[in-house]
């Protein structure tokens, strides 16, 4: 008899790379899949909703989220991100840079 | 024979514009122009290709602009080429997304490449992007041979997705690319064909980039050594706030990062960290202020941490931080039609 096997909790880092820019005061993190056959676990568990929750205490308004199958990519808008962004914004990582790793810390459930 | 676009300059037209009714409103926050207009320094409207096409079509040997959309700059030279029509959606489009992908030179050639970035060989002597472009809108990119780097689909996905908004309306002056066709196929070693980008109509705006006066900001750093540097910084904040409080100098907003530790990730990197075992954290306090001589107080505030605060204190050597000024960025739509780029030829 086939044991149902158990799901493996894995990091974002494993299966995806990223890259994140600024647009005013939203950043935006592109995520996309290494393996196109790992896009669809992307789509199903990585929501805006989940990454507002993983963003908690970092980000001031909404999460939107676009989906792109054709590059096996997600695009996620963080607004009020950026402490007003460009020149006004007093944060290190003022342009946005550096939230598309910080997404890649999510950890995901995938089986094995 | 060089040629001049002009720059889509505003400044003087202002007062004129916001009298017959346009709002120029901020298209972050919706706010009315008017609540900052005596501090506007600058107006310019981004311009598309078609100046460019214009230039190139009177002979011009080197096109020198004011503001143009990056991507038009890359378009232009496609639409003069190959006769593109300014109405054949597809082609703008396919134009527009061969200039988003190079607009940041190396950044698609393997520069800032997180993946696999390790193995991106020789970015000392990176080579610059190549779009080699078909008259039916596809294009490969490639980069000279004998340089470093790498073009390869994973790396110029990563471009692709940069200062992405939503994907199925890129918008430009020229017309309106959908992200979402766009066919990537690594076609050769640092060689990747782009195909099937499909374009909607032009809006009937342009994009407006406004620079006002917003105030200043000044930023204190002080680096703490271990044991307890991420105490020892969080404890020189808590005093430097109740400082601040008991001289009831209040800012725009004041904001502290440990970096070392939560200047890049925040709260995601203090999860789990062991703390006891940072080396060193630099305590980054920044304010912000339309009043100079609060944020001029602030910076008097740093130094005195050091022989008054928490222990084993250093990185004071560059001194007094100077308060800046803030020029902060309005960005705004025009009408079209309320913008006349004007071409002009010369001999030199």
């Amino acid at each position: 008899m086939k044991r149902r096997s158990k799901p493996r909790t894995v990091q974002l880092l494993e299966l995806a790379h990223a890259r994140s820019g600024d647009k005013g005061d939203t950043a935006n993190i592109g995520l996309i899949a290494k393996r196109p056959r790992d896009y669809p676990l992307l789509v199903k568990q990585v929501t805006a909703a989940r990454v507002a929750r993983h963003f908690k205490g970092m980000i001031k308004g909404p999460v939107e989220r676009f989906e792109l199958p054709n590059l096996q990519a997600l695009n996620f808008l963080l607004h009020g991100a950026l402490d007003g962004g460009g020149t006004i914004s007093l944060k290190t990582d003022a342009q946005g840079k550096v939230f598309s790793t910080a997404l890649l810390r999510m950890t995901i459930e995938v089986k094995r | 024979m060089t040629t001049i676009p002009t720059p889509g300059e505003l400044f003087g037209e202002f007062d004129g514009l916001l009298a017959r009714g346009h709002q120029l409103a901020n298209l972050d926050t919706g706010r009315p122009l008017r609540d900052v207009r005596d501090k506007v320094l600058s107006a310019n409207a981004y311009l598309g290709a078609a100046p460019v096409v214009e230039a190139l079509q009177k002979g011009a040997q080197v096109v020198i602009t004011g503001r143009v959309t990056d991507t038009g700059l890359t378009l232009g030279p496609l639409m003069h080429t190959f006769g593109w029509s300014p109405e054949d959606w597809d082609k703008i489009a396919a134009g527009t997304v061969a200039g988003h992908i190079i607009e940041c030179g190396a950044q698609c050639s393997g520069g800032n490449c997180l993946n696999d970035w390790k193995r991106v060989p020789d970015l000392a002597r990176v080579g610059y992007p190549i779009v080699e472009a078909r008259a039916d809108g596809t294009f490969d990119l490639i980069k000279h041979p004998n340089t470093g780097g790498r073009i390869d689909v994973p790396g110029v996905t990563e471009q692709l997705v940069y200062e992405m908004g939503d994907p199925h309306t890129y918008i430009t002056p020229d017309g309106v690319a959908d992200f979402t066709t766009i066919r990537l196929k690594q076609a050769g070693k640092d060689r990747v064909q782009v195909s099937g980008v499909r374009g909607k109509p032009a809006t009937d705006k342009l994009k407006v980039s406004i620079a006002y006066f917003y105030g200043y900001k000044a930023i204190g750093t002080l680096v703490y050594a271990w044991p307890d540097a991420l105490a020892k910084a969080q404890a020189a904040d808590r005093i430097l706030r109740q400082r601040l409080q008991d001289l009831k100098l209040e800012f725009d907003a004041i904001h502290t990062e440990f970096v070392g530790a939560n200047a890049t990730h925040g709260p995601l990197a203090m999860k789990g960290l062991d703390a006891d075992a940072l080396p060193e954290v630099q305590l980054r306090v920044g304010v912000r202020s339309p009043d100079e001589a609060r944020v001029d107080r602030f910076t008097r505030e740093i130094a005195p941490l050091i022989l008054n605060g928490p222990p084993s204190v250093t990185g004071f050597a560059g001194g007094r931080p100077k308060p800046e000024e803030i020029v902060a960025y309005w960005p705004a739509l025009i009408d079209k039609t309320l913008v006349k780029p004007i071409v002009e030829i010369m001999d030199v």
